[in-house]
């Protein structure tokens, strides 16, 4: 059964590799195949050089939560049925600046509304997991 | 193009939920009123201004209308961002000569449940949102609870910051017979202990869900001296789009809580005779009362992160406070129609037909969306 949650159109050919790298157990960064700039999200030119050329580098998936919100209904139907629920945006400790939206779950299958959010706390440090849904592996966040 | 151009006529429909007309209707009949307001005729009308977003299209509104050969129409797109912008566009075209008398206007049905864009989005996600709508982050106001969350975190702003905002609007409104929320007092228990719709925002953090249309007509100043209404110059406008900005997601750059009125202020003051220090009254976009702090700070009314303390003391509340804001009651509290009902405030402070009248007011800013492309007109009247 499919889960009804929102996902990514893995057609979307500038974001492929970087699903493509969720499925293997990888958190990939774009950068520039000139000058070596990261950037997130992914897109075709490199602000600061201008070359299309661009490369996917692994990450070693640690940062810290950024900032966090707690999604109350009104919600689509399946995202309702986890609310309140949390999610993060956590700051890569490689590169600060490159951000990713979460969520904070107990273990990679975990639930997304099992952690306490009354002790989610800005700045501390998580680590990445995976976890497939339906045709997508999405990259989920523990606590280092 | 300062004080080139004026506004010189103001109109909208009822503000209010269930209305039966379509949304091209409403516009017919907001932009009607405002042509009537400056004691013009329809066909003297030859330049469109109008939200990318807006549902009946420039060939619509000049067939149901009548009006004459159009030699100017433009779109701005971004939403919320808008407002200031198409009217600021309008302007640009009567000053360069493009046409004579301009309409810019915005009419939109939000009030039924099922016209909420965020319960239309698509299963299947491209471009930029697929990196926050499959974790949950699936509403305007899940994007910028987040961006809040970061702001308390930083600059200490609180849940009593964010209800002086939604308190000032709500007194506001319930002073204008227009507003929405006019009969609906709000007291500070009612905020503290309101629902959660993302925390750390509650229900009164967010705008209203509103069906309506409001438009205006700008001419040449020269023009707007022999018309019915007393001129509300364009005294000075200006748009942007900060580097690296991301539309509502705004995690990805170096300094998120550095948002679009930032930018937009030091052109908008730039072209400006006064500074923040002489502006008396504004209308600051507020689809979430977060933004009304962002935007003080960007706008340059206090320091950066010092917008949430500069609520405090009623500053935000007519008739003593330092800057009356949101003199009809706002998005929070008289409508929400993406902001254009700010504009047409805007313009009743400079004519001193306000039902919070601010006495002093020779200027009046207002702004359009933080979070998203914005823009921002200052008037003087």
């Amino acid at each position: 059964m499919e889960s009804g949650l929102l996902l990514p159109d893995l057609d979307d050919e500038v974001a492929a590799p970087f699903w493509a790298g969720t499925a293997r157990g990888e958190l990939l960064v774009q950068a520039c195949g000139a000058c070596a700039t990261w950037r997130m999200p992914p897109r075709p030119m490199c602000p600061r050089c201008r070359s299309l050329e661009h490369l996917w580098v692994p990450t070693d998936g640690r940062g810290t939560i950024w900032s966090y919100v707690v999604p109350h209904p009104p919600l689509l139907p399946a995202y309702a049925e986890l609310a309140p629920y949390n999610a993060i945006v956590v700051a890569l400790d490689e590169e600060p600046t490159i951000r990713f939206v979460g969520n904070l779950v107990s273990e990679a299958y975990g639930p997304i509304h099992e952690v306490d959010p009354s002790t989610i706390v800005i700045g501390e440090p998580v680590r990445v997991v995976f976890a497939q849904v339906d045709d997508v592996t999405l990259p989920r966040w523990v606590r280092a | 193009m300062k004080d080139a151009t004026a506004v010189v006529g103001i109109g909208q429909t009822a503000l209010g939920k269930g209305l039966a007309d379509s949304e091209l209707a409403l516009a017919c009949q907001a932009i009607s009123a405002a042509i009537d307001d400056a004691g013009l005729s329809p066909a003297e009308v030859d330049g469109l201004s109008m939200f990318s977003m807006e549902e009946g299209r420039e060939v619509e509104i000049a067939r149901n209308l009548g009006l004459g050969d159009i030699t100017f129409f433009s779109e701005v797109g971004y939403g919320g961002g808008a407002g200031c912008g198409v009217v600021g566009q309008a302007a640009m075209a009567v000053a360069s000569g493009q046409c004579r008398v301009a309409v810019a206007w915005r009419a939109r049905k939000r009030a039924a449940k099922t016209s909420r864009p965020w319960a239309q989005v698509s299963r299947h996600i491209t471009g930029h949102w697929q990196w926050s709508r499959p974790f949950g982050v699936v509403r305007p106001v899940d994007e910028i609870a987040m961006l809040t969350r970061r702001y308390m975190h930083e600059f200490g702003a609180t849940r009593e910051h964010l209800a002086n905002v939604a308190l000032a609007f709500r007194k506001h409104a319930n002073r204008n017979p227009l507003a929405t929320m006019q009969d609906k007092p709000l007291t500070r228990e009612q905020y503290m202990e309101a629902r959660w719709i993302s925390e750390p925002l509650c229900l009164y953090d967010n705008c209203l869900e509103t069906d309506g249309a409001l438009a205006v007509v700008i001419t040449s100043a020269a023009r707007a001296r022999d018309l019915a209404q007393p001129p509300v110059y364009v005294h000075a406008f200006a748009q942007s789009i900060p580097q690296q900005h991301q539309v509502m997601t705004n995690y990805f750059c170096a300094d998120p809580l550095l948002g679009p009125s930032h930018a937009c202020a030091r052109l908008l003051w730039a072209r400006a005779d006064v500074t923040p220090e002489d502006v008396r009254v504004a209308q600051i976009y507020d689809a979430f009362s977060p933004l009304v702090p962002l935007s003080l700070e960007g706008y340059g009314f206090c320091a950066r992160g010092e917008g949430a303390a500069f609520t405090e003391n009623g500053a935000l509340e007519w008739p003593n406070g330092r800057l009356p804001t949101n003199t009809s009651g706002g998005g929070m509290s008289e409508a929400y129609v993406h902001g254009f009902n700010l504009v047409l405030e805007g313009v009743r402070q400079c004519r001193g037909t306000s039902t919070s009248q601010v006495e002093s007011a020779e200027h009046c800013l207002v702004t359009s969306g933080e979070g998203v492309p914005t823009s921002a007109i200052l008037f003087r009247r």
